[in-house]
């Protein structure tokens, strides 16, 4: 028994004797660091900090904090130095004892910028231990990227003790970028933190690599620095290929949207609709006083809104949409020039309408909350809005083919498409068909305007700057055929996208533009175009 | 009967319209110069401005019905060419302020000293010489139309798909200028202009001698019009409008004609915009705008489609009309005005003002129109084609 305890006792002094040895030999008390501070001299508070955070002492972490946002003051007569707390509490800073006020000659101890550098990699070191996972998380992760020697025992002692998966590799991680930085460190060691910082391969173990192979190490570890910079070099390209994959696609969605409603009306009745943005313009703002009537009388509906202005931005539209169709485009069948002409009139109407209804300044829409933030995929961010217009999208694009295969009015729309003349024959009423197929473009380009009042200013001209994209998109895709439309937006979206990064976004989209009006010479009726008969009708 | 009948009426239109704008081109700058200031007959310089401004909106309108008209090509993007025009002449003038710019380099302009320009874009050499930018204003509309339309014509791009992609296209060019690295001066365009050939640009003397030139120009451009079009090439080009497949089955290269018609259109845009610069003193971005070029062709529409004379009508009367109202009380309500002019021209008078003015009076002096003639000469008429 009394020999266990000796082994113990033993066991304890060598530890403690250990540590002691690894503090810096000019280890000086705790009170004598503090002290320092008083002398606010730069040099002498950089090593205050550098002691203190290896103290060990509890008052250390808020001695630190304190300095980084300037509550920690000294007063330079009595050499004392104090800590003004958050809750303007002041306590003295070598004993944590509670003073009453303040003697009047103190000052905040400066601070310049390579001081919060150490600053920050000392709070990040103590803060390794803290029992809260998300601080100890954004510690580690400090940690990694301020790589300073001095938190070496810590991060190896938090590594020891931690036990969540997370926290564990970014320590793993931290303690890596430290081991590449130190110049001692052996080279098995380095080799093995080049890997594990490989293994992150995003933008910042990336610039960390780089730092490292301008510097001086050894042949081995240059190699396989330079080894890991290319290969995270080709991730990044994958990921960024994803990342303008993904934008396109978000793009191409807000074209197709926008776009489809155009499609309709022009595969069906021939017609170039100018004032089709100006559905879009009224679908946004029916979202508006929808959100407006649900802030001031049912403000609990409010996540609803969408879903409520929805299904009223189809009805605004398309009623707008068939008066307009039996009040003037009617009398202009066969005439498709004058109707571009007369519809682009009704454009200016609308606009000004608006403009007179509503100002000619942007209006708020909000976002509902199951539409705001984002969430991180791999190395790319993706907002919920973005998101949930993607698939808004296709679902308004699956609804409306199923609606043209399985309905009788889609079965009288595809026909009069294909050949009004033996469609009227056959008894369809085509004009019907034509007032319902206005309505319905009208009322999908409603529904876009939802949707768009999401991701873009809600103005008058709102509708203006997606009508050339929409034309486009109708234009390259074809006319008679959806999916058209669909390969036609998506193309252009995501070719917009990787233009943007390489060419600018100006010169991208007048790229675009150049090569639809090239593209136009070899298909002429766009990529899905209408075969036989109907072509020069 | 009826064809001779129809020349013969036009004849006189064309005649009295070739004397009216002469008349004002001489009598409007003389009124300016010779008369006291405040007398009754005098005009003021600000006007003479103004209408030297609609003139030259009238030589667009006529570039524009002498292919829509004429040929059934429905150019939504022709206020692309008036604005290169007016951009080579901008550029002349630009190289003439010399050392009197605000930086006082003696050859970039202030933008370009202002963006950090080491050298003047190669681009811009030639332009301190007139008759280079006098070329130029006919050049570069004329190549980019050549070039355009070689390529729609050539694969057969007609109708509505023509309207969009020559929208495209002046849509693309105003992207373009307004980046400040193209060399144009971005977004405010060239302007502070101070001579041309030698003359203040402000002066009165200088305004009343633009004036008559555009109106000499407006004359011009009006008798090449009318020399295309009632030459045997005309006959083609109406042919093309009213059943463009059966004139190329008939061995005409429809192709050729409408290039040929459309790159004179182009180059008679151009120097309305080159003529435009000078009098409004500004050339920017905005007159890219796809809206512009859209208005210009109703102009055409309200003073009747197809009749030369009427085209010219119709930018006066509209552009007064814009002038008359965005000035007063009524200003909010212009575009709702303009809206309706759109809707109701194409919906009540088709003819436009001209057209509808030619039946009546045709059915005034013969009591028996002939309907297909009649069907004909109203130039609004679509092919049908075999569906």
């Amino acid at each position: 028994m009394p020999a266990i305890v000796l082994a113990i006792v033993r066991r304890l002094l060598l530890s403690i004797a250990l540590i002691a040895a690894a503090a810096p030999a000019f280890a000086a008390s705790f009170e004598e660091s503090v002290a320092k501070f008083a002398n606010d001299d730069f040099s002498d508070t950089d090593d205050a900090v550098s002691e203190i955070a290896v103290s060990g002492n509890p008052l250390a972490f808020q001695i630190i904090s304190a300095l980084q946002d300037e509550r920690l003051m000294f007063d330079a007569e009595t050499k004392k130095v104090y800590v003004k707390q958050a809750d303007g509490k002041i306590i003295d800073a070598a004993t944590g004892a509670v003073v009453d006020k303040l003697p009047d000659t103190a000052a905040a101890v400066s601070l310049n910028n390579r001081l919060r550098r150490t600053v920050d990699a000392a709070l990040g070191g103590l803060t390794l231990l803290s029992p809260d996972l998300s601080t100890r998380l954004s510690a580690a992760k400090s940690v990694f990227k301020s790589h300073d020697e001095a938190t070496l025992p810590t991060v190896e002692s938090a590594l020891a003790k931690e036990t969540n998966r997370g926290v564990k590799q970014a320590l793993t991680e931290a303690r890596a970028a430290i081991l590449l930085f130190k110049s001692d460190a052996s080279e098995v060691d380095k080799l093995e933190a080049v890997a594990t910082i490989r293994a992150r391969s995003d933008q910042e173990a990336l610039a960390l690599l780089t730092e490292i192979s301008s510097g001086d190490q050894p042949p081995s570890v240059a190699k396989a620095a330079a080894g890991a910079i290319a290969s995270i070099q080709s991730s990044l390209a994958i990921w960024s290929g994803v990342q303008n994959a993904w934008y396109g696609l978000s793009l191409g969605s807000v074209l197709l949207l926008a776009a489809i409603g155009l499609a309709i009306t022009f595969g069906v009745m021939g017609v170039i609709n100018m004032a089709h943005g100006e559905m879009v313009m009224l679908g946004a703002y029916t979202t508006f006083v929808v959100q407006e009537i649900i802030r001031t009388r049912y403000p609990a509906l409010f996540d609803y809104s969408l879903l409520i202005a929805a299904p009223l931005a189809f009805l605004v539209a398309g009623a707008i949409g068939v008066v307009i169709e039996r009040t003037i485009i009617r009398f202009l069948y066969g005439r498709p020039l004058e109707t571009l002409l007369a519809t682009w009139g009704l454009s200016l109407i609308l606009q000004q309408a608006v403009r007179s209804a509503f100002g000619p300044t942007n209006r708020e829409v909000g976002n509902p909350s199951w539409m705001s933030g984002a969430f991180e995929l791999g190395q790319i961010t993706i907002t919920y809005n973005r998101l949930w217009i993607l698939c808004f999208t296709m679902a308004v694009f699956a609804i409306l083919l199923a609606m043209l295969r399985y309905t009788a009015l889609g079965l009288e729309m595809r026909a009069v498409t294909q050949n009004r003349r033996m469609a009227a024959s056959m008894g369809i009423a085509t004009s019907r068909v034509d007032a319902l197929t206005f309505g319905l473009g009208s009322g999908i380009a409603g529904i876009a305007g939802v949707a768009l009042s999401q991701i873009d200013n809600v103005s008058p001209n709102l509708g203006q700057s997606y009508i050339i994209d929409s034309f486009m998109v109708v234009v390259f895709g074809g006319v008679g055929n959806l999916w058209g439309t669909l390969v036609g937006a998506f193309t252009l979206g995501i070719a917009n996208k990787f233009l943007e990064p390489v060419a600018g976004a100006v010169l991208g989209k007048i790229a675009i533009l150049v090569l639809i009006i090239l593209f136009i010479q070899k298909r002429p009726r766009g990529l899905f175009a209408l075969k036989g008969r109907a072509v020069e009708a | 009967m009826m064809p001779h009948m129809l020349t013969r009426s036009l004849d006189r239109a064309a005649t009295i319209f070739v004397l009216v704008v002469a008349a004002c081109g001489i009598l409007i700058p003389l009124s300016n110069l010779l008369l006291p200031a405040g007398s009754a007959l005098q005009v003021p310089t600000y006007l003479v401005a103004l209408w030297g401004k609609y003139v030259c909106y009238a030589i667009l309108a006529l570039s524009i019905d002498l292919i829509w008209g004429y040929c059934g090509i429905l150019s939504l993007g022709h206020g692309a060419f008036f604005a290169l025009g007016g951009y080579a002449m901008g550029m002349y003038l630009m190289r003439q302020i010399g050392t009197r710019g605000v930086y006082g380099n003696p050859i970039l302009p202030d933008f370009m000293v202002f963006l950090n320009y080491s050298k003047l874009p190669w681009y811009w050499y030639g332009f301190d010489m007139f008759w280079f930018a006098a070329l130029m204003v006919l050049v570069v509309p004329g190549l980019l139309a050549f070039c355009f339309g070689w390529l729609a014509f050539r694969s057969r791009v007609t109708g509505v798909y023509l309207s969009i992609i020559t929208q495209a296209m002046t849509y693309a060019l105003l992207l373009a200028f307004f980046r400040n690295d193209f060399g144009f001066g971005g977004n405010n365009g060239l302007t502070d202009f101070k001579d041309i050939l030698g003359f203040n640009v402000q002066a009165e003397g200088t305004r009343a001698a633009l004036f008559a030139l555009s109106c000499l120009s407006l004359i011009l451009a009006f008798l090449i019009c009318r020399a295309v079009v009632s030459s045997k090439l005309g006959k083609v080009l109406i042919a093309i409008r009213d059943a463009e497949s059966r004139t190329r089955f008939l061995g005409y290269r429809v192709e050729s004609y409408k290039l040929f018609v459309f790159t004179l259109s182009a180059c008679m845009a151009g120097v309305a915009g080159a003529l435009y610069v000078p009098q409004v003193g500004i050339i920017n971005p905005s007159e890219f705008a796809p809206g512009n070029s859209i208005e210009a062709v109703i102009w055409v529409a309200v003073g009747g489609r197809g009749t030369l004379v009427g085209a010219a009508l119709g930018a006066v009367v509209v552009n007064y009309a814009k002038t008359f109202f965005t000035s007063g009380v009524l200003a909010p309500y212009w575009l709702f005005m303009l809206g309706a002019l759109f809707v109701l021209v194409t919906l009540l008078l088709p003819k436009g003002i001209i057209g509808t003015f030619n039946s009546w009076w045709d059915q005034f002096t013969s009591k028996t129109p002939n309907a297909d003639s009649a069907a004909r000469e109203d130039g609004v008429t679509e092919p049908k084609m075999a569906e």
